[in-house]
């Protein structure tokens, strides 16, 4: 656990970076600080390890003032990943990773061993123990950033917009990861980014900073969509927050309607009598669907390329935006719901999900905000 | 060139007193040096005094050092080590503004990734900060070492005795072989010596050359 306690940072030239900032990063959980630039996160992270040193309040890890412990020491019980990964360039991708341990005085042989065996962690072949960071890609480069921060098994994570410099589809591969390995790890974590994405994917928890180093809100992300304390927080969170708290709502058993189907090299005659409303769902040996069909529109045996490829698939018992999305971007209008094999299940239209998102309660309010907000919880009244 | 083969070994010999006078004050020097440029580098305020500072030391004429020395630290004047000295002087010269610019190019990044994993000061310097300076450093080396062959040559005129001999020698007897003798081994020298930079900067640098080849 890591706790600020009225921490605050005012620079020598006068500017206030935080301001009595006080929250709780819970132990095993991912405590995100967001914000515009200027809101002070980088510099809060960076007061975790003494990067930077507060100029008012205490920042405690466990029952530990980390005022009061040897800088190097704390740092070395710290992972630490940054944008662009700050590989050393002049070192192997395995003496990289090596790093931390190297500092506490492991057996090299050791060191070693743990360097590769995270590597393999984070999803790069171990032929690239010996190479240089220049000859790795940026989304490669910071995943051995991750790996590094991650040798010495430290209790707690300090990561800085680490996956803000890499391209939106290797951004998000490594977002996915990044949970899965927490997932297995459970690191106490804050992450710095300025990306409300980011946030409301990656955190368990979330703390909106505004200008000046100011907390203006610390809930969970499906709380945040849907209760944003104040217009800045409002703001701050965007605009299509309705549609993108669905991802925080699990799909029910949908009653799917079956859906028939028919594998690639079929003829025009088989598509027209398995087709409904004029489209049909072609799959794959393994019932994975691959995408629709016009069979009206077609004169030979189906070829891949015939295929209309639009439409998003969603996982039975998955977020309700990804049933929602299914349906909206299907050509047939019938979202297609498949299994956790990826196999066809059956198909759902938008408007039973709309009735199933209609039947939903919104999340209530929970305390800390009803507290600030000046608001008295609604008592539940029986029956 | 029968005057080389009589003489080869005289040849051979001043050549290795040229490579002693040349090549110890390269090293001196860079020891020296890399404590002042650090300071250059890590306090801003202290750079432009300390590479101007530097930098004066390089104009004062080779043959005033070699004769004020003796009088400013008491040694005799025909002693070789006024050589040593003069010269990893002109190697301190040369190198600060060289040790000051190639710790300043580190990234920023770099130093703070190496901060946060728990470095302190002097490990960080002599792991990371001076392995990542050494292509930087390695230029300023090669041009210190051009310089120092060439000007050891003027230590004849005190009595110390190298390759610089041969042109003394040759202009006093109104005789070309020496002196073309000694010009092509001061040239020779300083390829030597470049050479023998380049190589180590190669083994310590393996990483520049993997990034290139990727790029």
């Amino acid at each position: 656990m890591i706790r600020f306690d009225a921490v605050s940072k005012q620079f020598p030239d006068g500017t206030r970076a935080v301001d009595q900032l006080t929250f709780e990063a819970p132990t095993g959980k991912i405590t995100v600080l967001v914000g515009p630039s200027g809101c002070g996160k980088t510099t809060s992270l960076r007061m975790i390890n003494r990067m930077i040193k507060p100029t008012g309040g205490r920042i405690w890890i466990d029952d530990q003032d980390t005022a009061e412990m040897d800088e190097a020491q704390l740092r070395r019980g710290i992972g630490y990943v940054i944008q662009h990964a700050g590989l050393f360039p002049h070192r192997t991708i395995v003496s990289n990773i090596a790093t931390v341990p190297m500092l506490l005085g492991w057996d090299k042989r050791k060191a070693e061993v743990r360097a590769l065996e995270l590597l393999e962690r984070v999803g790069l072949p171990t032929s690239y123990a010996k190479r240089y960071p220049a000859q790795l890609s940026g989304g490669q480069q910071q995943r051995v950033g991750v790996a590094r921060a991650l040798a010495a098994d430290p209790p707690v994570m300090l990561m800085d917009e680490p996956f803000s410099a890499v391209d939106p589809i290797v951004r998000e591969q490594l977002q996915d990861e990044f949970l899965r390995l927490q997932g297995d790890l459970g690191k106490t974590i804050v992450f710095v980014t300025h990306d409300i994405e980011e946030a409301i994917k990656l955190g368990d928890q979330v703390a909106v900073l505004r200008d000046g180093g100011n907390l203006a809100q610390l809930t969970d992300p499906a709380h945040l969509l849907a209760h944003p304390i104040d217009d800045f927080v409002a703001d701050f969170v965007g605009r299509d927050r309705g549609y993108r708290s669905l991802s925080f709502q699990k799909s029910p058993r949908f009653p799917l309607a079956l859906e028939s189907s028919v594998p690639l090299g079929a003829t025009p005659a088989q598509a027209v009598s398995a087709a409904r409303d004029g489209w049909v769902l072609v799959i794959d040996a393994d019932r994975r669907p691959l995408g629709w069909i016009e069979p009206g529109r077609i004169t030979a045996p189906i070829r891949p390329e015939m295929l209309r490829r639009g439409g998003t698939v969603a996982r039975a018992g998955g977020p309700l935006r990804n049933a929602l999305d299914a349906a909206l971007s299907s050509p047939s209008r019938r979202g297609v719901i498949v299994d956790d094999e990826g196999a066809l299940l059956g198909t759902i239209r938008a408007y039973e999900v709309l009735a199933e998102i209609e039947e939903r309660a919104r999340p209530e309010l929970d305390e800390a905000d009803l507290e600030r907000a000046g608001l008295q919880p609604i008592e539940e009244t029986p029956g | 060139m029968t005057w080389l083969r009589g003489h080869f070994f005289d040849v051979l010999s001043l050549a290795g007193q040229h490579i002693y006078l040349a090549g110890v004050p390269l090293v001196l020097g860079l020891l020296i040096a890399l404590p002042l440029g650090w300071l250059a580098c890590r306090y801003r305020v202290l750079y432009p005094f300390l590479i101007i500072g530097t930098g004066l030391l390089y104009t004062i004429p080779s043959l005033a050092l070699f004769i004020m020395l003796p009088l400013l630290l008491g040694t005799r004047i025909l002693d070789p080590i006024n050589v040593l000295i003069a010269m990893t002087i002109y190697t301190v010269a040369l190198l600060v503004r060289t040790v000051a610019d190639g710790l300043g190019s580190v990234p920023d990044v770099v130093n703070q990734a190496a901060t946060a994993m728990g470095y302190k000061r002097v490990r960080r310097f002599m792991s990371v900060e001076l392995p990542l300076a050494v292509p930087v450093i390695s230029a300023g080396l090669r041009v210190a070492a051009v310089s120092n062959v060439s000007i050891v040559s003027v230590a004849t005129l005190i009595g110390v005795s190298q390759l610089g001999s041969l042109f003394i020698d040759g202009f006093n007897r109104a005789f070309m072989d020496p002196i073309l003798v000694g010009v092509v081994a001061c040239v020779l020298l300083a390829l030597l010596f470049d050479l023998a930079i380049l190589g180590g900067t190669r083994l310590l640098t393996p990483w520049q050359r993997a990034g290139k080849a990727s790029s």
